[in-house]
């Protein structure tokens, strides 16, 4: 075979891999997602075959600064509505976008046998753990919702100098999977996941120790002009979606 | 969540400085003990013929290849006291190796290795033998003949081998953001700390810092320059 005619058939390949042609969707999403959007997205193509989703995961924070400086993202799943908004107030995003589309809840989490569930206090007082594991309160919604949460237990200047700091929800997670932090707290989201469902054992920390975790989703500048990206957004509201966000360990809001 | 700084120097407040100082105090402990196993590594896979050597040899170039994320994963997985490792040094010492600055010097070793040991080799290998022969002639055990004659002729390329060794650390942020846990003063290095002030849209001390940090990496870039011109 001649040389270009093999250099056709590879890009040839490559559009074909790529999916070069059908509507595709750029997302990017909070970690607490990272494991029901598997779910959501194989609900999102049952509707809307050949559609091509892209996600990206890690924290609000860090993908509030990348937007705002022209990431190539059509929506941003945040794990709070502050992020969303600051975008909207920084011309980045579509206001009428804007949708709440889940409510976060923590839990205290650990693979430790040994240590007694029976409060946030009576983990955090326990001197097995070494090392207790949170999210960057400065950027990760549910690291600031873990904070308060310590906060107003009373228990943070007792947690202090033992507590280390996950770049995002899901590489906390990994710190109390892999045993390097004794507990931590993470979201629901993940401990329900069925990649982690069964390791450990949880306790949910009650709503009130924090601010709510409402999440929101909003449309980019650029994900504004992409109709795929509009209906993504609706179904985020639909029945279907719902019922993944509430299996995945969220509270609902009030139906739209 | 890092408490209001009371005073900026320069722009930057103190829990940067403090990173900073962290990062340096790595990069220097960091280097001393790449001096005190490079160099008789170094030696040694110049002068071995063992068959081994080629593996051992490719096994330290390795980290200049390999995504930091592997070293972190890995490391990341050794150190938890789930595994072997991680439970020895648990039961030896009663601390964690994961989120620690011991487990952090240890990291830094793998990562920068290649960046001492193979201009450790070069230099060692561009002393002439007749040199290291007439010491040797002359009764010299061989461990006097490599510190008396061997390393002091070596010693620009010795130096260049350190520096780079010492630069790289400071360079280093996949293999921390995986195993430091961002703790202040223990794991939260330069590179972790600014990229902290940039998720945090602090962009003015971010701008600050990362001047900063251009400078002290530049300073110690051309000081290797200096060096290996006037080497040659």
């Amino acid at each position: 075979m001649p040389l270009s005619r093999l250099l056709a058939c590879i890009t040839a390949l490559g559009f074909v891999a790529s999916g070069q042609g059908a509507e595709r969707v750029s997302i990017a999403a909070a970690s607490d997602l990272v494991f029901c959007l598997e779910a959501l997205h194989a609900e999102f193509i049952k509707a809307e075959p050949g559609t091509v989703m892209q996600v990206a995961t890690g924290s609000s924070g860090n993908f509030h600064a990348q937007i705002r400086n022209g990431a190539p993202y059509d929506v941003f799943l945040s794990a709070d509505l502050r992020y969303p908004r600051a975008l909207i107030t920084a011309g980045a995003a579509d206001e009428s976008s804007l949708t709440l589309y889940a409510i976060g809840r923590i839990v205290v989490w650990t693979l430790r046998p040994d240590l007694d569930l029976e409060s946030l206090a009576s983990i955090v007082r326990n001197p097995l753990v070494r090392r207790f594991a949170i999210a960057n309160p400065d950027h990760a919604p549910y690291g600031l919702a873990a904070h308060q949460a310590l906060e107003a237990s009373g228990l943070l200047n007792e947690v202090r100098p033992r507590l280390v700091l996950g770049e995002n929800i899901s590489q906390t997670a990994q710190f109390v999977q892999t045993g390097n932090a004794d507990a931590g707290i993470v979201a629901m989201s993940l401990v329900l996941a069925p990649a982690l469902a069964g390791q450990g054992r949880w306790m949910e920390l009650p709503a009130d120790l924090h601010a709510p975790l409402e999440q929101g989703a909003v449309l980019t500048t650029r994900g504004a002009a992409n109709p795929a990206a509009r209906r993504y957004l609706e179904f985020l509201r639909s029945p279907a979606a719902r019922a993944i966000f509430e299996r995945y360990g969220f509270r609902l809001p009030a139906a739209p | 969540m890092t408490p209001e700084p009371a005073s900026a120097f320069l722009g930057i407040n103190y829990p940067l400085w403090q990173a900073l100082w962290l990062t340096l105090k790595l990069a220097a402990i960091t280097t001393v003990i790449l001096g005190v196993l490079g160099l008789p590594l170094a030696h040694w896979l110049n002068t071995t013929r063992r068959r081994i050597a080629p593996v051992i040899e490719t096994l330290v170039t390795l980290p200049i290849v390999l995504p930091p994320t592997v070293i972190g994963f890995y490391l990341l997985v050794a150190f938890s006291p789930e595994q072997s490792p991680g439970r020895w040094w648990l039961d030896t010492f009663g601390t964690t190796l994961a989120f620690s600055f011991t487990g952090l010097v240890i990291a830094s070793v793998l990562y920068s290795l290649p960046f001492a040991v193979q201009p450790f080799q070069a230099a060692l290998k561009s002393v002439p033998p007749e040199l290291l022969d007439a010491g040797r002639a002359l009764g010299a055990t061989p461990l006097r003949t490599f510190l008396r004659i061997h390393l002091p002729l070596a010693r620009r390329g010795v130096a260049a081998g350190l520096t780079l060794a010492f630069a790289h650390t400071l360079g280093e942020f996949g293999v921390v953001l995986m195993i430091g846990g961002s703790i202040p003063g223990e794991t939260k290095v330069a590179s972790i700390a600014l990229y902290d002030e940039v998720q945090k849209l602090s962009y003015p001390s971010a701008h600050a810092f990362a001047a900063l940090l251009l400078v002290v990496s530049f300073a110690l870039l051309f000081i290797v320059t200096l060096l290996q011109r006037r080497a040659k």
